[in-house]
């Protein structure tokens, strides 16, 4: 059963070809067998999973179960779990029991889904390897010497190896899209306010999304159902209702304007992947697309500008992390300044003070105007690229990455050129737009995904795109070798 | 932008970090090169383009002044370091 929808699964626990307790213990065995290979869990629940199992047995033998009741899931260990530890990947929150669920996880929970872990993932976010975790690398399921891509890399290679049908994860410059990509599944990154940012620990706030990985569109359309909709505790989130995403899945794709910009293109995408983008492309002219050359100039710009915009809101966001209310203490600080830098020094890894550095240079006296200024304005001129874009096309279709998964190790001394391999995502956290990547095919036995972006609030289209193309190839079925 | 030793070191003390000696040249370098990745940022002239603050344009959204908290000091203090009395304790700052 592990190669199953989530669809799939539903309809044969109301069939009651097994119970939510039994295919709870299925995936648990899958997990307690295959992990140790990919060390894409850092925390198993096993306890709390088959006790939600049995609760969700019970709704669906007295009529009280929804579409998601009795599916077991995956949390990213980004979103803060009540009872459960909550490390965000980093040594500084190794010891933190979370007080509180996040709003994703209440709305997953009450819909009766059943959590069976929380995911490896970059620390704190940043990274687009899985390779900054304080628990260490998580290996790509395709082939166990390339990287899951991150930040969401645990939640990709859990989906990937069917570990789980589905996992949650977090997209700041690509953090689902690119690892979804790398792992060959599917994942969106809804428009930026669109799920609630609540409980969920904060990199860069005006970019962090959080969105569904899973198999198929048709799954993300209903997990997004689920976990997208307003909530007052987040002062970011949009207060609009949540179209029914599985209803427009088969809309026609007849007459659908789909933009190239020419600038995901161009030099930096490795020949392969190019060709397998075109085939996708291709695909989507027979399903009756109309496919029209677009230009998004900033697009270079998007990296630079990302890698202020980030850190900046980052080196605020992660001063709360100081040794005094919750989360790792350095041993016999002489003083209160010794306190406040040990702790920091000692409980975060180096990417992340990078990353601090970087924001409190940006931010301080002097250059404010020069960097964080600046950044904004670009921003608005990237943001800008797309609106002109959205004229005249009604999503937009490229690469979600230049390469292939590279290998464990590859990039990891080399800070800029881990940065670039978000090329073609970044500008859309940017934007606050919408985006997903799916499953398109392969060069050698590591995945391509195809990156579809869309207007505001128009994941019902995307979703619609995804699945319809889903509908007539098959790569989004693949499972890798060894975990079949 | 290049950074030195003396940069890193100031930066480090104000995002109150503990850095390393022996790690200074390494970060000086790795800062360095991103610093120059943002560099060009400068080759565009933004004269006149209003700042983007949220993706959407929105303004705070407000609610109603009155308390919608309600206590949970002892269990968030059950997670801390070290508390007495309800209080997070801390070394002495005033001698």
């Amino acid at each position: 059963m592990h190669n199953k929808t989530i669809v799939e699964l539903s309809a044969d626990l109301r069939a009651k070809k097994y119970s939510s307790e039994e295919l709870t213990r299925a995936f648990l065995a899958r997990v307690e067998k295959f992990n140790p290979q990919l060390n894409a869990l850092v925390t198993l629940t096993a306890e709390h999973a088959l006790a939600a199992a049995r609760s969700a047995d019970a709704r669906i033998a007295n009529g009280t179960a929804e579409p998601l009741t009795g599916i077991p899931i995956v949390q990213k260990d980004i979103f803060c779990t009540l009872g459960v530890k909550t490390t965000c990947g980093s040594k500084m929150l190794d010891n933190f029991i979370a007080p509180y669920d996040a709003t994703t996880v209440i709305k997953l929970k009450e819909a009766g889904t059943v959590m069976l872990g929380k995911a490896n993932m970059d620390e704190f976010a940043m990274g687009s390897s899985n390779e900054t975790s304080y628990y260490g690398a998580v290996r790509n399921p395709w082939d166990l010497s390339a990287v899951p891509g991150g930040s969401s890399g645990g939640s990709a290679a859990v989906v990937a190896a069917r570990l789980a049908p589905a996992a949650t994860g977090t997209d700041t410059g690509g953090s689902i899209r690119q690892p979804a990509a790398l792992c060959g599944i599917t994942g969106i990154k809804p428009t930026y306010g669109r799920v609630s940012r609540y409980g969920m620990i904060a990199f860069a706030s005006s970019l962090d999304q959080a969105g569904p990985m899973a198999r198929s569109a048709e799954d993300c359309a209903m997990l997004l159902g689920t976990m997208a909709g307003f909530d007052t505790l987040d002062s970011t989130s949009v207060d609009m209702p949540v179209p029914d995403y599985r209803a427009t899945l088969n809309n026609s794709l007849q007459g659908l304007k789909i933009g190239l910009p020419k600038e995901y293109f161009g030099d930096g995408l490795d020949a392969q992947v190019g060709k397998v983008i075109d085939g996708a492309i291709k695909q989507y002219r027979a399903l009756g697309a109309e496919i029209v050359e677009i230009t998004l100039p900033n697009t270079m710009l998007s990296v630079p500008t990302y890698y202020v915009v980030a850190p900046a809101e980052c080196s605020s966001n992660l001063s709360r992390f100081d040794g005094v209310r919750f989360g790792y203490r350095c041993k016999d600080p002489k003083d209160l300044a010794d306190l406040y830098k040990r702790s920091r020094g000692e409980g975060f890894g180096a990417e992340v003070k990078r990353r601090i550095m970087i924001g409190t240079y940006a931010l301080s006296a002097g250059y404010y105007d020069a960097y964080y200024a600046k950044a904004q304005q670009l921003r608005r001129l990237i943001s800008e690229d797309f609106k002109q874009a959205f004229k005249h096309v009604d999503v937009i279709m490229g690469p979600t990455s230049p390469t292939v998964a590279f290998n464990l190790g590859e990039k990891l001394a080399d800070p800029v050129t881990m940065y670039l391999s978000d090329i073609y995502t970044i500008a859309v956290n940017l934007a606050g737009l919408p985006g997903m990547s799916i499953p398109a095919g392969f060069v050698g036995q590591r995945p391509v995904g195809l990156q579809i972006i869309g207007n505001y609030f128009d994941e019902a289209r995307l979703l619609n795109a995804a699945h319809k193309y889903q509908q007539v190839t098959d790569w989004h079925q693949r499972v890798p070798e060894g975990f079949k | 932008m290049s950074l030195n030793k003396s940069d890193v070191e100031k930066i480090a003390h104000l995002a109150r970090l503990q850095i390393e000696e022996a790690d200074i040249p390494l970060y000086a370098n790795n800062l360095s090169n991103i610093l120059q990745l943002v560099e060009q940022m400068s080759a565009v002239d933004t004269t006149g383009v209003e700042i983007m603050a949220h993706p959407l344009d929105a303004g705070q959204r407000l609610r109603a002044d009155v308390v919608t908290e309600i206590d949970q000091r002892a269990l968030f203090q059950s997670i801390a370091p070290q508390v007495e009395a309800g209080l997070y304790l801390v070394p002495k700052v005033i001698e």
